[in-house]
């Protein structure tokens, strides 16, 4: 017994670098790769839950979409509600960084309770976002108007949807592009700053001709990691209006949610969900080539 | 000239503090109301002008537990996102010490892919396997599902927790007799047990938070408090005093855990990028 353990334990020294990460890939691959190999072979099925096996139909639920309304409503939900949130958050991020960069006295106190939003559950905290931007009975307007402003019709109209619910995906996760900015502007070298101080510089040039480019490629990779999960905005959407009024608010991502689930068309469904897939990768791509570049420079 | 420049610092710290209210604002102005909307009575809730003052009430906290069964949704997302985080620790810090030792960089490939999939990708194909095996609203496959999210995030903290332990210990280790396995588990592992803590914490307040999943994938025995808080608004009428209660009951724990992990956070999300 005592000489089989001995054995073991040898094998696994030996092979220490294929057999400590081995259960971990094994896992993954499991739990992520096969569940993704499965949902693209669904893409070119037809099938409705509950009704038959899917049956392969080739690129046609490919084709299906290019001339589905709901699909050019989603991608175009997509861009605005994505274009906006990520270009505030990025601005608002990156200036809030700059801020706590130079620390002062209670500064951690400060940064502590500004990022509670960022571990908050999505879900609770946009229930009570609901709550608060009611037309009628909300706080929000109720604080627009105590400083005489007029108050909107927040989510409850196609028109405001939007912008209200960036205003909530905002508040959310701003707090994650300062927190991967702020760890960005600690790694900064000092020299560049000393020489420009010393050629007098002033706060805005050092900024603008020192921080800004030397941050550039952290600040491309904040962007990014913020698109994974905002071009699959769910929870926030989902709970605060599900789409609607109508489908003012139905992003891509949350029409295969409802081809999914509501309609039950598995092999459609799939079909899109392959498709945000390649939005996010291409995206993605795209930002990281942007990135090497900016860190040549 | 002095005076100029006491006036300057003056000016800015003016500024800096003005700043921290008006950052501190938003995130304490919702706490505020979402606490406040779980101590007013419904119609408190709906009526307008919105009350800030009125005398508070525990009676939503009690319909919580006894009407809508909280506790038991509580116990369901403590048990997954308890069994979530063991297993990562469990299959993620040997990886992720053998990816830090040897430089295997590549089974990063594997977890972009994971963060870069949408999660509606994955509800199908485990519906369908977990009906198949008859797992549909089990602790087991609530906890498969979170692991897409946990694992990678423990394995991406643990690299640089791992790659700050000295070589030198090891090989002292090595010339004293101990095995591979038993420097892994006596020299090492001590000595990272902060990272592990941290690890630990984030991967157990987003599985807690995960919602689309256990939207799909849970049933009546294990819906977990994010599902069960969303059910809040599908019983017909919205009651908004239970939303606040509950949502109160769900936020308040992993703010307490958030706090004393928010230097980490941002690693685990980030998964290196920043490194290179």
């Amino acid at each position: 017994m005592k000489q089989f353990l001995g054995t073991i334990s040898r094998f696994i020294d030996r092979r220490q670098a294929l057999v400590y990460p081995a259960p971990a890939i094994i896992a993954l691959f499991l739990i992520v790769v096969v569940p993704i190999g499965y949902n693209l072979y669904l893409a070119f099925t037809k099938w409705t839950i509950g009704l038959g096996d899917p049956r392969f139909i080739g690129v046609d639920n490919f084709i299906e979409l290019f001339g589905d309304e709901r699909v050019l409503n989603g991608v175009k939900v997509m861009v605005y509600f994505s274009g906006l949130s990520l270009s505030i958050e990025l601005i608002l991020g990156l200036l809030i960084a700059l801020y706590f960069h130079r620390q002062f006295k209670g500064s951690e106190i400060v940064q502590a309770i500004y990022i509670f939003p960022f571990a908050a559950t999505p879900v609770a905290v946009a229930l009570i976002w609901r709550i608060m931007l009611n037309p009628e009975i909300g706080v929000m307007n109720y604080l627009l108007e105590s400083i005489g402003l007029p108050g909107s019709l927040w989510v409850s109209s196609a028109r405001t949807v939007i912008p209200a619910l960036v205003l909530v995906d905002v508040w959310k996760w701003t707090p994650m592009i300062t927190l991967i900015v702020l760890a960005g502007l600690k790694s900064l070298p000092h020299d560049p700053y000393e020489a420009a101080r010393i050629d007098g510089a002033n706060t805005l040039q050092i900024f603008w001709y020192i921080t800004l480019p030397l941050i550039r490629p952290v600040l491309i990779a904040a962007l990014m990691l913020r698109s994974l999960d905002n071009l699959k905005e769910f929870d926030i959407i989902y709970t605060i209006t599900q789409g609607g009024p109508g489908i003012a608010s139905e992003t891509l991502y949350l029409y295969s949610y409802n081809v999914g689930f509501s309609f039950f068309k598995a092999g459609y469904g799939s079909a899109l969900m392959v498709v945000v897939f390649l939005i996010v990768l291409v995206f993605n791509v795209v930002m990281n080539r942007m990135r090497i570049n900016a860190q040549d420079i | 000239m002095a005076t100029g420049r006491r006036m300057t610092k003056l000016f800015k710290s003016t500024l800096f503090y003005t700043g921290a209210v008006a950052l501190c604002l938003p995130p304490v102005f919702v706490f505020v109301w979402m606490i406040l909307t779980g101590l007013k009575t419904g119609v408190q809730n709906i009526s307008y002008p919105p009350q800030f003052i009125f005398s508070p009430t525990l009676e939503n906290y009690r319909a919580v537990f006894q009407q809508y069964n909280f506790f038991k949704y509580l116990m369901n997302s403590l048990v997954v996102a308890g069994l979530a985080t063991g297993v990562s620790l469990l299959l993620g810090l040997p990886a992720a010490y053998s990816i830090a030792k040897y430089r295997q960089g590549r089974i990063g490939i594997l977890i972009l892919v994971a963060r870069m999939t949408p999660f509606v990708s994955y509800l199908l194909p485990w519906y369908i396997i977990f009906r198949y095996l008859n797992l549909i609203d089990t602790y087991t496959a609530l906890t498969i599902t979170h692991l897409i999210i946990t694992l990678p995030m423990v394995i991406w903290l643990m690299i640089s927790f791992f790659e700050s332990v000295p070589a030198e210990l090891e090989d002292a280790a090595k010339i004293d007799g101990c095995s591979g396995l038993q420097s892994f588990l006596i020299i090492v592992l001590p000595l990272v047990r902060n990272g592990i803590a941290t690890s630990a914490i984030i991967s157990f307040i987003f599985s807690w938070n995960q919602f689309l999943f256990s939207l799909i994938l849970s049933g009546p025995n294990t819906k977990t408090v994010p599902v069960a808080v969303y059910n809040f608004i599908s019983y017909g009428k919205i009651d908004w005093a239970g939303i606040g209660a509950a949502a109160t009951l769900i936020v308040l724990p992993v703010s307490v855990f958030a706090f004393f992990v928010r230097k980490s956070i941002v690693q685990g999300l980030t998964m290196g990028a920043l490194k290179d």
